[in-house]
């Protein structure tokens, strides 16, 4: 139930997958505000709040989901998979795993290396120190940028990963999505 | 040696008897236009420690200290919160904005002193009506006599004022609601 076997997800990867994602989805389009609400000032400060706080909390499920995926077995792909769509899923999915995890590190650079030195007050209850960068514009510029282009990259990719799951559901009509959104009943 | 302590001993004598001579508030009565020269700065924490401080250059006001009744005294002071500086443009930015002063749409703040109360020798809380964004109430600042010459006079003025009342508080709690203010007010006789 809580662990993956051959034929199916468990809850734990379930969980995490669908946290994750639905948390990844909300952070492009509110990262994308914090900067189109430049003539707002007071709404885009309270935004860039929220951002903050959700991507750190992105960084803290992506952490341990990572080592899970390490750690235990996956699925096996579903017959009639190819070996060409097979390589393709994987490689998707580990980019996707590595992207929750480096996307907010990078945001996280941003706000250390930014010379206005806001805190990270995360949802108003814990401060996270900022990493050991010495602020300047040059270096918030340089992360601001590397953040913008792993969000939106990861974005894409995770638009072709969802017309896949949909591409199985709906054309195919095979177990893909269901399988990942409950645990199969033995 | 001895020479050397002698020396030292008259040096504390005169810093002593100074001290014990420092004009008092009574001393220093008189109207004063409040100089250019003054320093009006200001700090906001902010959590984890740290914060943002900065100074308002654009100032002006009037000290009245009535020689007779110190409690009859008056003290009138306009800044413009356009002109704050804390070194961080974005920083200015957002302070100007209508985020926090508005200076756009009120591009002064006043203060007006209602009750002058003097707590010693040398100084003084000042009770008045603080009318910034439209929204106007009563703070106090203590102010310090620290120099005279006859001609100008220095006093150190520090006060906590609560931004929420005025609309401002935006940022908090991770920024203080509370600034505060830590002034060299000097004021030059007319
Ligand atoms: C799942 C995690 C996150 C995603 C998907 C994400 C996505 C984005 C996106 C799409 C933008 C707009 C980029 C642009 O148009 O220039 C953005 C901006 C920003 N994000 Fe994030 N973000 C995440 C986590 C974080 C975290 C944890 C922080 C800070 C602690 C952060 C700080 C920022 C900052 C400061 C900006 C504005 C500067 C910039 O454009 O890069 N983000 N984010
Ligand atoms: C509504 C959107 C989404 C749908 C319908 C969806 C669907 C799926 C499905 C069906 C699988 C299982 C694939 C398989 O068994 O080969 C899966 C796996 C995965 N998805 Fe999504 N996904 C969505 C959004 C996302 C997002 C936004 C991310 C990342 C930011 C993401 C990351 C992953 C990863 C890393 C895996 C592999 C999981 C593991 O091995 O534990 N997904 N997704």
């Amino acid at each position: 139930m809580w662990r993956n076997t051959d034929e199916s997800y468990g809850w734990v990867t379930i969980l995490f997958h669908w946290a994750i994602a639905i948390l990844f989805l909300c952070q492009i389009p509110l990262g994308y505000l914090t900067q189109a609400t430049e003539n707002r000032p007071a709404l885009q400060f309270e935004l860039y709040q929220w951002h903050k706080s959700i991507g750190f909390l992105v960084l803290a499920l992506a952490v341990p989901r990572l080592i899970w995926v390490l750690l235990t077995v996956k699925p096996r792909p579903l017959p009639k998979t190819t070996r060409l769509e097979a390589i393709a899923a994987r490689t998707a999915h580990l980019v996707l795993l590595l992207l929750t995890v480096l996307v907010p590190l990078a945001g996280w650079a941003v706000a250390s290396a930014s010379p206005l030195r806001i805190p990270s007050y995360v949802f108003n209850l814990v401060v996270i120190p900022p990493l050991p960068f010495t602020p300047s514009e040059r270096q918030e510029i340089f992360w601001s940028n590397v953040h913008a282009v792993l969000a939106y990259g990861g974005g894409m990719i995770a638009l072709v990963h969802i017309l896949a799951a949909l591409r199985h559901h709906i054309l195919l009509r095979d177990a893909t999505l269901i399988r990942m959104l409950r645990p199969h009943r033995d | 040696m001895l020479h050397g302590s002698l020396l030292s001993g008259a040096v504390a004598m005169l810093l002593l008897s100074g001290a014990a001579w420092a004009d008092t508030l009574a001393d220093v009565a008189g109207r004063y236009a409040i100089a250019p020269s003054s320093a009006i700065s200001f700090s906001v924490g902010q959590v984890g420690g740290g914060g943002i401080s900065g100074k308002f250059p654009k100032f002006s006001g009037t000290i009245e200290l009535d020689p007779g009744n110190i409690g009859r005294s008056r003290v009138t002071f306009t800044l413009a919160p356009g002109s704050v500086t804390t070194g961080e443009a974005r920083v200015e930015k957002f302070l100007r904005s209508d985020a926090v002063f508005d200076a756009a749409a009120y591009p002064s703040i006043t203060f007006r002193s209602i009750r002058v109360t003097q707590l010693d020798s040398s100084t003084a809380a000042i009770d008045g009506i603080l009318a910034a964004r439209g929204k106007s109430r009563q703070e106090r600042f203590t102010a310090t006599l620290v120099k005279y010459d006859g001609r100008n006079v220095t006093f150190h003025v520090v006060g906590d004022v609560l931004r929420s009342p005025y609309g401002m508080d935006v940022g908090t709690p991770i920024y203080s609601n509370v600034v505060k203010f830590d002034m060299i007010v000097q004021g030059r006789k007319f």
